[in-house]
């Protein structure tokens, strides 16, 4: 197996430009960030932050700090509302399943929509061999969940509803704030959780003013290393850990925290947050540009998700019909593109995404799908070269599939 | 999102770029149009046969991932010159290990490229109303695995509701 890979990694040699777009799997870290971290490793800071000794003293004082930063990003009232996990996976299983093992008592419905992320998905239905019910909200064609049968299925019973802010394979910017509202008119006691990670860093995220009670936030979303993300918890709203341990400075988190991980999330969130708008303008101009260039170039290619204001800066989704997202994704790699397919191919349990099948595209549509995340670091220069290779990528496919095909 | 490694060989990558054998073929004898139901990858397989049911030649189409690509390059290769009972034996095994190995994940890529073959000679037997010896009367599993293209769909779409309503 390594020998393959050996194979297919020589036969990308002699590549000249290299265009990653796959920020939605995992991201590569900026040269700044990385710099930001390296002192952390080694040369301060390195104790454990409980501890009594210099080296413990500047943990704690490097952690603090970052969680304030973060917390000034988001409008939190205290730092402590930022509780460190490893990652968004942890952060919303933290918070759906600590809010089930607190609130089990008040009632035993789940509350989330058809297109949550895994993360969110698996724990709710988990938790049905354990008593739990979980309600999926549908959500019409461009994704946007349907408040009116969020507002008919949240009862006394509900203990937790979920939404993410903003979708991750399709983009959807969620009315997330009269979701919120919806919620509480309904069940004052119920807990909100939104994940917030393609969210945070691209659209305006206030926790204040969205009064969500629980919301998850992520690293290498926005460029941060992997392995550290952010649940945070509204002051006075209670929830169980789902680990047990040494408790340090993370009261829901066990274990000696990551110090140079979280400075380098809270350096993440810095550069995200300097010149804000410049960068959403800057993803979103190149996010146009890269749609538009698709379909003036490619034919039969059908979006994935709303358009303009209502999607993500960063989110392109596109289906290109009669030619298989896998063996495009293959195709781009080989010409220096790196992009995702949610065609069945590339799952492990192949069946295409959940969430092209539940804005109602035809297994075609979600087995050509390629998804695609801009960055402010991204060039015109970088579109340009991917709408260079991708008709030539795409032609070739389907000169293959020439008249075979599901449609 | 749950993805599998596919650490594909160097030969399937050859023939996932440099595919064999492709293409929409005119004067065939028998074509076949075969899908998989676990993936939806779908290939059609065109076989001009002679009078001594000899396979003269072959080639395929396919809207599927890289490893059916090459898995279907790979037979039709194999099967050029060769007697319909002897192509008839060719296993799903031999292909894949022919390729270098296919990934676990990928077997079926195997099988739907020897069942679509087996699919389109059975087809040319009962255009010519004939019954070899050798050719068995059930359905074998790899013809059972590739789906005709109605069936296909049928499947796919309760599959989709299925996940649809999970």
């Amino acid at each position: 197996m390594i020998e393959n890979v050996k194979e297919l990694l020589k036969a990308h040699e002699g590549i000249i430009r290299e265009v990653y777009l796959d920020i939605e799997n995992s991201s590569m870290v900026p040269k700044e960030i990385v710099e930001a971290m390296l002192p952390y490793f080694n040369q301060r800071a390195y104790g454990n932050p409980t501890l009594t000794h210099k080296p413990g003293w500047e943990a704690f004082e490097t952690i603090m700090e970052s969680a304030q930063k973060i917390a000034n990003f988001i409008g939190c009232k205290t730092l402590e509302e930022v509780n460190f996990t490893p990652g968004e996976t942890e952060a919303n299983n933290l918070a759906i399943l600590g809010t089930a093992l607190q609130m089990k008592e008040k009632g035993k419905k789940i509350v989330i929509s058809e297109i949550e992320p895994l993360s969110v998905m698996h724990v709710a239905e988990m938790l049905t061999k354990h008593g739990f019910s979980v309600t999926k909200v549908p959500v019409n064609s461009e994704g946007f969940i349907n408040l009116e049968k969020l507002k008919e299925t949240v009862d006394s019973e509900t203990v937790i509803a979920s939404f993410s802010m903003v979708n991750h394979e399709i983009g959807t910017i969620q009315p997330i704030k009269e979701a919120v509202e919806i919620v509480k008119d309904k069940n004052q006691e119920a807990i909100f959780h939104t994940d917030a990670s393609d969210a945070y860093g691209k659209i305006k995220l206030d926790v204040q003013k969205l009064d969500a009670d629980l919301v998850t936030i992520s690293s290498y979303k926005i460029l941060g290393p992997r392995g550290v993300g952010a649940l945070y918890v509204k002051e006075d709203t209670k929830i169980e850990r789902i680990i047990e341990g040494q408790i340090g400075t993370q009261k829901l988190w066990p274990g000696i925290e990551n110090t140079p991980l979280i400075v380098g999330f809270a350096k993440a969130s810095e550069l995200a947050f300097q010149n804000f708008e410049d960068n959403v303008n800057h993803m979103r101009r190149l996010r146009d540009m890269l749609i538009n260039g698709i379909f003036e170039k490619i034919s039969d290619v059908r979006l994935n998700g709303p358009k303009n204001e209502k999607r993500a800066p960063d989110n392109v989704n596109i289906s290109f019909l009669r030619c298989e997202g896998e063996a495009l994704t293959i195709e781009l790699s080989l010409s220096g593109v790196y992009v995702s397919s949610g065609s069945a191919c590339t799952r492990r349990l192949l069946q295409p995404s959940h969430v092209l099948i539940a804005i109602g595209r035809i297994f075609e549509e979600a087995h050509g799908s390629i998804l695609m995340k801009v960055t402010r670091y991204h060039k015109d220069e970088d579109i340009n070269h991917v709408l260079e290779v991708m008709p030539k990528a795409v032609e070739r496919l389907r000169g293959i599939t020439g008249s075979t095909g599901v449609g | 999102m749950s993805r599998a490694p596919l650490p594909y060989s160097q030969k399937i990558l050859d023939l996932f770029r440099n595919p064999k054998n492709l293409g929409k073929m005119e004067d065939a004898t028998v074509s076949a149009v075969a899908g998989n139901p676990a993936c939806g990858d779908m290939i059609t397989f065109y076989l001009k046969i002679n009078d001594q049911d000899v396979i003269e030649k072959a080639s395929f189409e396919s809207y599927g991932c890289a490893a059916n690509i090459a898995t279907s390059s790979i037979v039709t290769e194999k099967v050029k010159g060769m007697k319909l009972e002897d192509a008839w034996k060719i296993t799903w095994k031999s292909i894949a290990e022919e390729i270098g190995g296919l990934p676990a994940v990928k077997f079926h890529c195997g099988i739907l490229a020897v069942g679509a073959l087996r699919r389109a000679i059975r087809t040319y037997y009962k255009n010519k109303q004939a019954t070899p010896e050798w050719l068995p009367k059930d359905q074998t599993f790899e013809e059972k695995q590739a789906l005709e293209e109605e069936e296909l769909a049928k499947i796919l779409s309760k599959k989709m509701k299925m996940a649809e309503e999970k």
